[in-house]
């Protein structure tokens, strides 16, 4: 067996499939198509196609940034229980929360792309490194190595299992240990980054770090549920329910805690009503008659009190209608919250006083759903491939190898 | 967009992503590779400054020059605005927009004039300004102004966060941008407390019988797509020597203007600085402003 028919395995794996695989596929290269051409037109006439300003000077894009890197980070709620505590039924399943976190840096890495002014030059960031002064630098490698961590952790586990053994934990030990703070790093850095700017008071607040480390636990676990538990409708994976009752009781803490740091976020603003109150009044109120934002914030803040509710009851949690319902509120309620809910007031009013109302425009909108789209196409992949490998049905081995193997898994029929 | 356009769209972006063919290769590529300013020697200023004339001449039919002088020796820039003469007439406006090439179309000027009603609230508090008034006449009755630009802060917050280190604070004292070095991220523009910064978000275009042909590579060259640019304190006319006041300066119709060297006990900036009520904006950030509002009066 080579390496060479073992890729043709893999690409035969890829392009087989059900009618909705193709139709899925299809669609997302569709949406994927529609931002390349957006892109090409955002490269061409420069950012002036977006509705970003010199008042607020960065928009949806690192909206949807600072929002993935939250998605990356919380694969560290499976690293955990299942390398710690040797949680089986998330042991099982982990592989596939560090894929996540693999396919959430690459989307990372091309929102912050699609918000240069010169994408071309950002080779400039390797050879005068603004490091260690500058947080963004500090950003780049952060994500990068967390990038590289976990496409290793990924890669190790399929390389041992298409060669039909156990990884080892001798390898694997160091990389989990490395990558559980390098998780909690790459969103405290993301954090600091908004932090550390005086000239911002809705960002400079100490608070945001834990604030982010929070809501990431919630957002990324219950995307995880639901890809999860689709995944396993449509493919043969197995994902235990106990393992997903699990992530849904941790998303009930992470929630408790998000809750608790927002609120005395909005107390320590409502109360001392200082001129930085301001980007707060403009998020839950409107400011001076611009009120963009409040619909939305307002959505936010009910999405995520439900959702909190729903995931606080074993009994309601436990069943799954209101656990989707819950996961699908608690995800939308911090996209709301951390993506454009935490950037935007950022720059209203701006530091000169004036309030530039900011919504993405068409090219912003369209080129977002490009990278979520891109994001899907990937995942599906890596799953298509991943589930016969981690099930010992496409590897290395030869074929007759392989189908005795096979059988020996199958309960016998006679 | 009809389809046409769309095609040749997608052709200029393809082609933009394979660099252009029709200029020369070479050049094409100096242009790319272009080094970062500060790492520059002496002789590869001088190619870059040469290539970049030739290009500009090509684009606008003019001869325009780069000059690269370097800082003066024992000199510190500071700016004094005397709020009590400010009439809020926008002409260092339109004087900084000309001498120092900005876009006209994305429109980019580097000096902000808040009007504020009597009475109101404003130093730490700007929502109340209004930077749009428009009257026939100024100073409109019951108010005053407040001009705001780069206050070249000796503790700057934008040169801190930037990753590439494509702007930073000369000897001199000066912000400057080396506007080819830029990604165009626009964290700088975040952490800037004065709203300073101004990015090129389309493509910039200065009427060509308008252009200011004496310009410096930190300063009023013609700009790029996709980068962030600021106030220089005209520092292709600063570092003259004799030095020239920038372009602000010399136009306010009345005086209220100051600009001098820090480091000179005699100078003008020193003096005032000295003998009047000075403050600088946002004194509570510690960015440590060179520029200083005064009241004469």
């Amino acid at each position: 067996m080579t390496l060479l028919q073992f890729i043709r395995d893999l690409f035969k794996e890829i392009t087989k499939g059900n009618k909705a695989y193709f139709v899925w596929l299809g669609l997302l290269s569709i949406v994927m198509l529609n931002a390349l051409v957006s892109y090409i037109m955002q490269l061409n006439n420069g950012l002036i196609v977006t509705h970003m300003r010199d008042q607020v000077s960065w928009g949806f894009y690192i909206s949807n940034f600072t929002f993935l890197v939250g998605v990356a980070a919380a694969a560290v709620i499976l690293v955990i229980p299942s390398y710690i505590y040797h949680f089986k039924p998330i042991k099982e399943i982990v592989l596939f929360g560090e894929m996540m976190a693999v396919t959430a840096v690459l989307m990372c890495l091309m929102f912050i792309t699609a918000d240069l002014g010169k994408p071309l030059v950002a080779w400039h960031l390797f050879i005068t490194p603004n490091f260690p002064r500058s947080i963004l630098m500090w950003d780049v490698i952060v994500l990068n190595g967390y990038l590289i961590l976990n496409t290793l952790a990924v890669f190790y586990v399929l390389f041992s299992a298409a060669h039909g053994r156990e990884y080892k934990m001798v390898i694997m030990w160091p990389l989990v240990l490395i990558s559980i703070p390098w998780a909690f790093s790459i969103h405290t850095v993301t954090a600091f980054l908004y932090n550390g700017l005086s000239s911002r008071p809705f960002w400079n607040a100490s608070i945001t770090a834990p604030r982010f480390i929070a809501s990431a636990m919630c957002s990324g676990p219950a995307l995880m549920i639901l890809v999860f538990q689709i995944a396993r409708k449509v493919s043969d994976i197995v994902v235990n329910d106990k393992a997903i009752f699990k992530i849904a009781e941790l998303i009930a803490y992470a929630m408790g805690i998000n809750l608790f740091l927002y609120a005395s976020e909005i107390f320590k603003e409502f109360y001392s009503q200082s001129i930085h109150l301001a980007p707060m009044e403009y998020l839950f109120f409107g400011l001076k008659g611009h009120t963009l934002l409040v619909p939305f914030t307002w959505v936010a803040m009910v999405f995520n009190l439900t959702g909190f509710v729903i995931f606080m009851s074993p009994k309601l949690r436990n069943r799954f209608l209101f656990l989707n319902i819950a996961c699908v509120l608690v995800f939308i309620g911090v996209y709301i919250e951390k993506g454009m809910g935490f950037v935007i007031p950022g720059f209203v009013p701006d530091t000169l006083g004036e309030i530039y109302d900011y919504l993405p425009s068409y090219i912003e909108l369209s080129l977002s759903a490009g990278i979520w789209a891109f994001g899907a196409f990937f995942y599906t992949l890596l799953l298509k491939i991943a589930i016969p490998i981690y099930k010992g049905e496409l590897s290395f081995l030869s074929h007759n190898m392989r189908h005795s193997l096979r059988d020996l898994h199958k309960p016998a029929v006679h | 967009m009809n389809r046409r356009n769309f095609l040749k769209t997608a052709a200029l972006g393809v082609g933009g992503i394979l660099l252009p063919a029709k200029d020369s290769p070479a050049s094409v590529w100096d242009a790319f590779f272009q080094k970062y300013y500060r790492e520059m020697n002496d002789k590869e200023k001088k190619d870059v400054v040469a290539r970049l004339e030739k290009e500009y001449e090509e684009k606008y039919k003019k001869h325009i020059k780069v000059k690269t002088n370097a800082p003066l020796p024992k000199v510190l820039y500071g700016y004094g605005l005397d709020l009590s003469r400010c009439v809020g007439c926008r002409r260092c406006v339109y004087a900084c927009v000309t001498e120092n090439n900005q876009s006209r179309n994305p429109q980019i000027q580097y000096i902000t004039v808040l009007q504020f009603e009597q009475g109101e609230k404003w130093v730490s508090d700007l929502e109340e300004s209004n930077k749009y008034y428009n009257p026939e006449t100024v100073p409109a009755p019951e108010h005053f102004y407040m001009p705001v630009q780069c206050q070249q802060c000796e503790k700057p917050p934008c040169v801190k966060v930037c990753p590439t280190q494509a702007t930073w604070k000369e000897p001199d004292g000066i912000v400057v941008v080396d506007y080819n070095w830029c990604i165009g991220c626009r964290y700088c523009m975040a952490a800037c407390p004065y709203n300073a910064r101004k990015f090129n978000w389309g493509e910039p275009t200065i009427p060509v019988d308008e252009i200011n042909t004496e310009t410096h590579y930190l300063g009023n060259r013609p700009r790029i797509k996709g980068s962030v640019e600021k106030c220089t304190f005209c520092i292709q006319r600063v570092r003259e020597n004799p030095g020239r006041y920038p372009a602000c300066v010399e136009v306010c119709p009345v005086g209220a203007r100051k600009f001098g060297n820090l480091l000179d006990p005699e100078s003008e900036i020193r003096v005032l600085i000295e003998t009047k009520r000075v403050f600088r904006l946002k004194e509570e950030l510690n960015t440590q402003p060179k520029f200083y509002y005064f009241f004469s009066l």
